[in-house]
């Protein structure tokens, strides 16, 4: 599988393939994996190459977390698929209190090599339910590693070492970037705990992760047309984050932007930002900042969502404020979405 | 089919985990008020009958996981009791290194794979164990202890659907002592309902047994296990115990009120290891002889755990960031 070119849904389902017969130990469930849909083509062909260790599973999805972690325990490398993050709040008891916490408090003596797949929903209406970011909650509970790969490529390579990881990871896929596309790569250096460079820059650092790395990058390229060179950090790990990339690039450019798909309070985003402002003050030209969503839930209705999310337009007027000052509603007109709000644009399909 | 307890070592067996439960725990709560045992701890005296009976039943290649009243289920499981004292001392020589305490104990090399504090946490976790099992077409069983009040919690029932739809290697240990901490059952259940018919109505082959009689449960267990091991899918046994302590600690509570004095005496007159020493000394050759040797040998053990436990090291502070990643 090299030099292809592969939607990032692809990408998944390749990384599973291969992990499967590569490795008898992995088993897939979750809800509709072997349905006639395939979680979004993700799974497909799984249940017929591998009919003893790929299965549909009732719905019940706190036991079934337990499930995996007990199978876990006696050798095996399960990989849990939820169509939705949202449907994975039942399963807290079994993330946080035994999942995360096996390792440390059996001192070492045995653990949880489980990876969990969750979707983020974003438009058409997903709504409050369906669209939770929720990274930072899993961020924020010792033991546990907590990926969100934008492309491909990295998708491919974390999810193949996020199964090989002998810890629990949780790998959060963006809905809006399953269709996007990109060539695989082996021997590929993207890797679980480091950030990647994407682009170098002098005057200003912007991190960003999952779906927002798409429209930082086109933010950036408006940006160089105003000679404002970006340095763009596609974060990748939210746990544990690469502190020596980010450190690295605000030394050298004195201003970090944060952009986070969760909500502000609480936010990696703003982890992130207190982190720098401790550890990299002396190095600051302006306060660090963020762009993260407003701390109120998603609604559903296409009236209400119009101003929700924000994008390359946002993002590259807030650099511009941070670096000269005023900015001329104008002049970054052209990243203004076509078309309907609610749906990816047309500039998304990738590759990037 | 009644497996009757006529084997001269499961008899051995049984009495010498009675006596090792009881003893250990009765030394607990005698040295508790010293302070040195710092984490909540939660005793299984009164209970001891149906860990016990299960003891020869299982074998190490068999898998175990508990609740936070895990003692009695570690030790008739094999786990070794100075590292579990030394674990509630909070010591370096603890069977989890002084980071779990009481409610978190592990023995891997006996199959105990972990009890954890959060009521019903390792109801699922114990049944993907028996997944494990099935998948890797493995000879042991999985055995998940449980007391009543996790029957309340949607992931037992979850769980149970699941050891059905897959016909797992399961054993549901349920011992219903009639309290979650004060709470009695007739606050949590509707009244007449028997929790061995609820589980059965899942799907579970489901029976029930008095769990301070230790002949009987040895008898039942054998049976199931014997089922479970020839593949014919999970069983779940509810037996009737009672604790005599508090929920947590090592002090008698019936002055708060929340049950009779009555009910405890009622309890106390049918408590499973005086029961079972006359029905050795009825049935068996054992004499009241082979019950102080034993006891002897059971009490030298205890002390020699606590004594492990008193002057082994407290884990190195240096050492509070290990293993957050494996």
């Amino acid at each position: 599988m090299s030099c292809k070119e592969l939607t990032m849904a692809q990408a998944v389902n390749v990384a599973l393939t291969e992990s499967m017969e590569m490795d008898e130990s992995v088993i897939c469930y979750g809800l509709g994996v072997d349905d006639p849909l395939r979680i979004f083509g993700t799974t497909a062909n799984l249940s017929e190459n591998f009919p003893q260790r790929v299965f549909d599973m009732p719905t019940c999805e706190n036991a079934m977390t337990g499930v995996g972690i007990g199978a876990a325990l006696n050798g095996l490398k399960p990989v849990m698929v939820h169509q939705r993050l949202d449907f994975f709040l039942l399963a807290m008891d079994q993330l946080v209190n035994a999942a995360a916490k096996w390792h440390y408090m059996f001192n070492g003596q045995s653990n949880v090599p489980i990876v969990i797949r969750l979707m983020i929903g974003r438009g058409w209406g997903q709504g409050p339910t369906h669209s939770q970011n929720l990274h930072a909650w899993f961020a924020h509970i010792p033991g546990l590693k907590v990926v969100m790969p934008t492309n491909p490529n990295d998708a491919y390579h974390m999810l193949k070492q996020a199964i090989q990881d002998p810890n629990p990871v949780i790998f959060i896929e963006h809905r809006w970037l399953h269709g996007q596309v990109g060539l695989i790569e082996k021997g590929s250096h993207s890797s679980i705990g480091k950030a990647k460079l994407l682009k170098k820059g002098d005057d200003i650092t912007i991190i960003a992760m999952s779906y927002l790395t798409v429209e930082a990058i086109r933010a950036s390229e408006a940006l160089s047309k105003n000679s404002v060179n970006v340095e763009l950090i596609d974060l990748m790990t939210v746990k544990p984050i690469d502190w020596e990339t980010i450190y690295e690039s605000v030394e050298k450019t004195g201003r970090l932007l944060v952009l986070d798909t969760g909500a502000e309070t609480g936010s990696v985003a703003g982890e992130i930002v207190a982190k720098v402002s401790e550890k990299c003050f002396a190095h600051l030209k302006a306060a660090p900042s963020r762009l993260a969503m407003p701390d109120i839930p998603e609604p559903t209705s296409y009236g209400l969502t119009k101003q929700f999310y924000f994008g390359a337009k946002e993002i590259a007027e807030k650099v511009h404020g941070m670096l000269l000052e005023n900015v001329d509603s104008s002049l970054y007109r052209e990243l203004d979405t076509e078309g309907h709000h609610d749906i990816p644009g047309s500039h998304f399909k990738g590759p990037f | 089919m009644t497996q009757l307890l006529n084997n001269e070592a499961h008899q051995l067996k049984v009495l010498k985990t009675l006596y090792l439960i009881r003893d250990l725990e009765e030394e607990i709560a005698k040295r508790y008020p010293e302070g040195k045992m710092r984490c909540p701890t939660h005793l299984s005296i009164g209970q001891e009958g149906v860990p016990s009976a299960l003891a020869p039943l299982l074998f190490s290649y068999d898998l175990a996981v508990s609740t936070h009243r895990a003692h009695a289920h570690y030790l008739a499981k094999g786990g070794c009791p100075k590292a579990m004292i030394a674990e509630i001392y909070g010591k370096a020589t603890g069977c989890s290194g002084g980071r779990g305490g009481s409610m978190h104990l592990i023995d891997e090399s006996v199959g105990f794979k972990g009890s954890t504090a959060i009521v019903g946490n390792t109801i699922p976790i114990g049944v993907g164990l028996a997944l494990s099992q099935q998948i890797k077409s493995e000879q042991g069983i999985s055995v998940v202890f449980v007391g009543d009040g996790a029957l309340e919690e949607g992931v037992f029932y979850e769980s149970a659907n699941f050891a059905a739809l897959k016909k797992l290697p399961v054993l549901f240990v349920c011992e219903n002592n009639l309290y979650s901490v004060y709470s009695p059952l007739k606050n949590r259940q509707p009244e007449g309902r028997k929790l061995y018919k609820m589980v059965e109505a899942i799907g579970i082959k489901s029976t029930h047994a008095d769990g301070n009689n230790v002949v009987e449960c040895y008898e039942i267990l054998q049976e199931k296990i014997n089922l479970i091991r020839a593949g014919s899918g999970p069983q779940f046994i509810e037996f009737d115990t009672y604790r005599w302590r508090e929920h947590c600690g090592p002090n008698y509570d019936n002055d708060l009120g929340y049950r009779t004095a009555q009910e405890f005496d009622n309890w106390k007159v049918r408590e499973p290891i005086a029961r079972y020493e006359n029905w050795l000394l009825e049935n068996t050759l054992f004499t009241q002889n082979h019950f102080s040797q034993i006891r002897g040998q059971v009490t030298g053990l205890v002390q020699e755990s606590f004594e492990f436990a008193e002057s082994s090291p407290f884990p190195d502070v240096s050492t509070v960031n290990d293993y957050i990643y494996r």
